[in-house]
C-alpha cells in the first residue's frame, strides 16, 4: 500500500516525540512547560487588571531588541551621540521605526507597570503568601527607573544633560560624603563624555541584566505561591477530585489565548502613538531634547520625563534640598513595606472597607497629582497642591496600619465571582 | 469607585489651562507637509536665504530630491551652489569663528529646530521682526528679543514698527500691541505670508522626513491589527467557551 | 460533524491565528533585518570618486580609495599596450572570462580607453595589494616579465592589464571597478551610467 499523507504526518509526529523524550532526558522541558504552562492553574475570573503582568514582559522583550538595533549604529561619546541619533532616524534603513518603538516603550513601560502595581493594591497581591512576589516586583521597579534614567542621558540632548547634572546633583546634597559621591558618580567634575560612555554601560548591559534576572524571580516566586484573582480568595483551598483548583483554568491555553488579545490591544493603542504621535506632545519626546546638549544654556521649562514627575514634586515641595531628597526615596521605599503595613485580613478591595476605598482613590489622585504638577512651572499654587498631595502620598502608607485595622469588611466568598 | 477616579483626573485636567505657556502669543503656521510645491519653494527660500549662515547638517540633498519629487538635475541647478554632491549633507560655508565675530553666536543648525521649538514659534519670529535704531543689527524681535539674527527677508517683507502700550493691570509694563508698517517690500503682506509659510513648512519637513510615511505605514498596521484582534478574540471565546 | 472530520472551529481559528500572527511576526522582523544595510551615509561614504588624470605622467600609477578598496589608476605608455598583445599563453584567462569586470572592460586592455587602466588593487587570491612592477625583466623577477603586478604575499602575478599568469595561487584577472570619463581630464570611480 502506498504511504499516504497520514503516514507522512504519523512519522513526522513520532520524530517529534522522539526528539521530545531525547531532550527530556537531558533537560526538564516537558516538566518545565507543565509547571508553568499547562498545569499551571490561575484564576478564571481574570480581568483586564491581570493582563499588565504580560504587557509588561512583552514591553521588556521590546525594549532588549530595539536596544540591540540602536546600539549597533548610536555613538557613546559626547561629539557624536546626538548626531548618531540623527543618523538612525534619517539614514539608517526602519531606523525611525527602532527609534520611535524604543522611546515609545520607555513611556509605555512605566505606564504598564504603574497600572500593574495598581492592581497589586486594588487586590492585595502584595498579602501573604505573596509578599516577596511584591518585594522582588520594587526591586524590577527600581531597576526600571535607573535604566529609565541612564538612557535619558543617551542622545546628549539639552534636556538628558541638564536632567542628568540636577538628579545627580541630588547626590550631592548628602552630608559629609555628598560632593565626592557626585563626582565618583560622574567620573568627571561635570556631566561629561566620560558619564555618557558609563551610563551607557549601565543602561545597555548592567540594568538590563539585572531586570530580566529578577523578572524570571518574579514570576517563579509568583508560580510558587500561584496566582491571586480580583475577590482575593485562594483559589487552592478549593480543590476538585481531579486534585486541580476548580475557579482555575490552566494558564495554556486558557490565560494564553486571553493574554493574546490583550496584548493585541495594547499593540494597537502603541501602534496610534508610534505611528501617529511618537512624541506625544512633548511627554514621550521632549521639545529641547532635539537641541544638542548646551553647558551654557538651561532648557527654560526643565523637569524629568513624565514617568519622574511625581517623585519631582515632592522634591520640590519641600524647601529643604536634603529633606526633600529624604521624602523622594521614603517615597519610593515605603511601598516595600506595604504587606506589613496593611492589617486588613481581607485582600481585594472588593470585600474592604469604605476607608480602604477612599484612601485608594485619594492615593490614586494624589500620585497623578504629583506628577501633573511635578511637570509645571513652580508658582505658589502648584506648590500649595504639591506640598498637598505629598502629605496624602505619605498618608495613604504611615496611617494605613491604622485604617486597614478599623475598616469594615464584607464576608469573602469562598468561590470566584465573574 | 473608578468613575471618581476619571472624574478627579478630568478635573486636574481642566486646571492644565490655567497654567498656560507664557511669552509671546504665538500665530499658528498653519503649513501643510504634504503640499510638495510649497515644500519645493521652501527649499529654494531657504537655500537662498537661510544657508548663507544656518546649515541644516542632517539633510541629504539626493533625499530632499526624493521626497520634494525634483529631479536630480532641478536639484543641483536650484538647490547646490557650493559643489556638493547629492549625496552629501547640507553643511554649510560659514566658520564658526566668523559667526561668532560677526554676530556674537553662531547661528543654530536648523535641521531640528521645527521640533525643538515647533513651527509657530519660527513662524511667529519670521513675522516677528521690527525696526530698532539702537541694536547692531538695526530690528529686534518679539519672539525672542535680543536676538542676533538680521532681518534677512527684509526685502520682501519690508519694515515694520512695532507698537507697544503701557498695561496698567499688569504693574504698568510694556505689552505688545501690533505691528505698523514703516515702508512697504517687495510682496504684499499676503505674498510675504505665503513666503513665510513655505520656509517654515521645509523647516517642519526636514525636522522629520519621514513623517507622511510613517502615518501611512500607521494606517496599515493598525489596520492589520485589528484583524489580528478579531481573529484572536474568536479564538478566545472558542477556547473559553465552557468555562462559567 | 466536525470533529470526525478532525477540524473543529477551535482548530480553524488557532491555525488562523498562528498564521495572522506568524505574517505579523515576519513583518515585524522586516524593518530589522532591513535596517542592517548599508545606511545611507555609507552610500554616500561609498560613493563615486574622482580623479584628475591630467596630472598623470604616462608610465605613472596613482592610488586612490574607493568604498576602502585601493584602487591603481595606470597611464600606460604605447610600449606598455604593445607587450599586451604578445604571447598570451601564459595567462590563465586572457580573455577575462572568469574574472571580474565590466562589460567595457572586457577586451584585450581591460579598460574604456586604452591609455589609461583602472583597477581595484586587491589580489584575488587573498586580498593583498599588489605592488606595481612596470620595469621589463628585473633581475628578481627573471627576463620574461613583461611589467604588471607583482603581489608580495604569496607571489601573484598579472600583466599591464591586470590579467593573472598561470601557476599563481591567484584565481582569476584583478577586478575592474565601474568607472567613466566625466571629460578628458576626469575619471569618475565608482559609477557607470551612460557607458554602453
Amino acid at each position: 500500500m502506498a504511504s499516504t499523507e497520514a503516514d507522512h504526518f504519523d512519522r513526522l509526529g513520532a520524530g517529534l516525540r522522539a526528539l521530545r523524550v531525547w531532550i527530556d532526558d537531558r533537560f526538564p522541558m516537558t516538566k518545565l512547560i507543565k509547571e508553568h504552562a499547562t498545569e499551571y492553574y490561575a484564576s478564571k475570573n481574570f480581568n483586564v487588571w491581570y493582563g499588565f503582568g504580560v504587557i509588561a514582559t512583552f514591553v521588556l522583550v521590546l525594549q532588549l531588541v530595539t536596544g540591540i538595533f540602536l546600539t549597533m549604529n548610536y555613538k557613546p561619546a559626547s561629539a557624536d551621540a546626538f548626531a548618531s541619533v540623527e543618523y538612525i532616524m534619517r539614514d539608517v534603513n526602519w531606523g525611525w521605526l527602532i527609534r520611535y518603538l524604543h522611546s515609545t516603550g520607555a513611556s509605555a513601560f512605566f505606564i504598564v507597570v504603574y497600572l500593574h502595581m495598581f492592581r497589586g493594591l486594588l487586590y492585595g497581591s502584595y498579602k501573604k503568601p505573596r509578599e516577596l512576589v511584591w518585594i522582588i516586583g520594587m526591586f524590577i521597579y527600581l531597576c526600571l527607573m535607573a535604566e529609565g534614567f541612564f538612557g535619558y542621558l543617551l542622545p546628549w540632548g539639552n534636556m538628558s544633560y541638564w536632567g542628568a547634572q540636577v538628579i545627580v546633583s541630588l547626590f550631592g546634597t548628602i552630608p559629609v560624603i555628598g560632593n565626592g559621591l557626585s563626582e565618583w558618580i560622574r567620573g568627571d567634575f561635570f556631566i561629561s563624555d566620560i558619564t555618557l560612555n558609563r551610563f551607557f554601560a549601565f543602561h545597555v548591559i548592567a540594568v538590563p541584566l539585572m531586570l530580566v534576572l529578577l523578572v524570571v524571580v518574579h514570576i517563579m516566586a509568583l508560580h510558587e505561591v500561584g496566582s491571586n484573582n480580583p475577590d482575593g480568595i485562594e483559589i487552592k483551598e478549593h480543590k476538585g477530585p481531579d486534585g486541580k483548583p476548580i475557579d482555575g483554568v490552566a494558564f495554556h491555553p486558557y490565560h494564553t489565548s486571553k493574554d493574546l488579545v490583550i496584548v493585541i490591544v495594547f499593540l494597537i493603542a502603541f501602534a496610534a502613538v508610534v505611528f501617529f504621535a511618537p512624541d506625544m506632545g512633548g511627554y514621550f519626546l521632549e521639545h529641547a531634547n532635539f537641541e544638542p546638549a548646551n553647558v551654557l544654556q538651561t532648557p527654560p521649562e526643565i523637569a524629568p520625563v513624565w514617568y519622574f514627575t511625581p517623585f519631582y514634586a515632592m522634591l520640590r515641595a519641600v524647601p529643604n534640598k536634603l529633606l526633600g531628597v529624604v521624602f523622594m526615596g521614603s517615597a519610593v521605599l515605603l511601598p516595600f513595606f506595604l504587606p506589613w503595613l496593611d492589617r486588613c485580613r481581607v485582600k481585594s478591595i472588593r470585600y474592604r472597607g469604605l476607608v480602604y476605598k477612599v484612601a485608594l482613590m485619594v492615593f490614586a489622585v494624589s500620585f497623578i497629582g504629583l506628577g501633573y504638577f511635578g511637570m509645571q512651572k513652580p508658582t505658589a499654587t502648584v506648590y500649595v497642591f504639591c506640598r498637598i498631595f505629598t502629605v496624602l502620598y505619605f498618608a495613604f502608607f504611615v496611617l494605613m496600619p491604622f485604617y486597614s485595622r478599623i475598616e469594615k469588611t464584607k464576608p469573602v466568598p469562598t468561590r470566584v465571582t465573574p | 469607585m473608578r468613575i471618581a477616579v476619571i472624574a478627579c483626573v478630568l478635573g486636574l485636567s481642566v486646571t492644565a489651562a490655567a497654567f498656560a505657556q507664557e511669552g509671546a502669543k504665538l500665530e499658528p503656521a498653519n503649513n501643510n507637509i504634504a503640499n510638495t510645491g510649497s515644500l519645493q519653494r521652501g527649499a529654494k527660500y531657504f537655500v537662498n536665504y537661510c544657508f548663507g549662515c544656518h546649515s541644516a547638517k542632517y539633510v541629504r540633498y539626493n533625499r530632499l530630491a526624493e521626497d520634494l519629487q525634483i529631479t536630480e538635475k532641478q536639484l543641483v541647478d536650484n538647490l547646490m551652489f557650493t559643489g556638493e554632491r547629492p549625496f552629501d549633507t547640507m553643511a554649510n560655508a560659514m566658520r564658526p569663528e566668523d559667526s561668532v565675530r560677526w554676530f556674537g553666536r553662531p547661528p543654530p543648525d536648523l535641521s531640528l529646530m521645527a521640533r525643538a521649538r515647533g513651527t509657530d514659534y519660527i513662524y511667529t519670529f519670521l513675522h516677528g521682526f521690527y525696526a530698532a535704531p539702537n541694536r547692531p543689527t538695526g530690528v529686534d524681535n518679539i519672539v525672542l528679543p535680543g536676538t542676533a539674527m538680521p532681518h534677512v527677508l527684509w526685502k520682501l517683507q519690508g519694515v515694520q514698527r512695532a507698537k507697544f502700550v503701557v498695561d496698567a493691570e499688569h504693574g504698568g509694563a510694556q505689552v505688545f500691541d501690533g505691528f505698523e508698517s514703516v515702508r512697504a517690500g517687495e510682496l504684499s503682506a499676503e505674498e510675504y505670508d505665503n513666503v513665510v509659510r513655505d520656509i517654515v513648512n521645509f523647516l517642519d519637513y526636514i525636522g522629520e522626513p519621514i513623517k507622511m510615511q510613517r502615518q501611512q505605514l500607521g494606517i496599515r498596521v493598525i489596520g492589520f491589527l485589528l484583524v489580528f484582534l478579531l481573529i484572536a478574540y474568536m479564538l478566545k471565546r472558542e477556547i473559553w467557551k465552557d468555562v462559567h | 460533524m466536525a470533529e470526525s472530520t478532525g477540524f473543529t472551529r477551535r482548530h480553524f481559528l488557532t491555525v488562523a491565528t498562528l498564521v495572522t500572527g506568524g505574517a505579523g511576526a515576519i513583518g515585524a522582523a522586516v524593518p530589522f533585518v532591513s535596517s542592517f544595510n548599508p545606511s545611507a551615509r555609507a552610500q554616500a561614504l561609498g560613493g563615486p570618486v574622482k580623479f584628475d588624470i591630467s596630472k598623470l605622467e604616462p608610465g605613472a600609477m596613482t592610488k586612490i580609495e574607493w568604498r576602502g578598496k585601493p584602487i591603481y589608476i595606470v597611464h600606460r605608455t604605447e610600449e606598455m599596450l604593445a607587450s599586451l598583445g604578445k604571447d598570451t599563453s601564459m595567462l590563465r584567462d586572457p580573455a577575462s572570462e572568469a574574472s571580474t569586470q565590466p562589460s567595457y572592460a572586457t577586451n584585450q586592455h581591460r579598460s574604456l580607453r586604452p591609455a589609461f587602466l583602472v583597477l581595484e588593487g586587491v589580489c584575488t587570491h587573498l586580498g593583498c595589494a599588489p605592488m606595481s612592477r612596470f620595469e621589463v625583466g628585473p633581475a628578481d623577477l627573471g627576463p620574461n616579465w613583461p611589467g604588471g603586478f607583482f603581489c608580495p604575499c604569496h607571489g601573484s602575478r598579472f600583466d599591464l592589464a591586470g590579467r593573472v599568469f598561470q601557476g599563481v595561487p591567484a584565481p582569476t584577472n584583478l577586478p575592474v571597478p565601474p568607472y567613466r570619463f566625466i571629460n578628458d581630464n576626469t575619471i569618475l570611480i565608482g559609477s557607470d551610467t551612460g557607458n554602453s
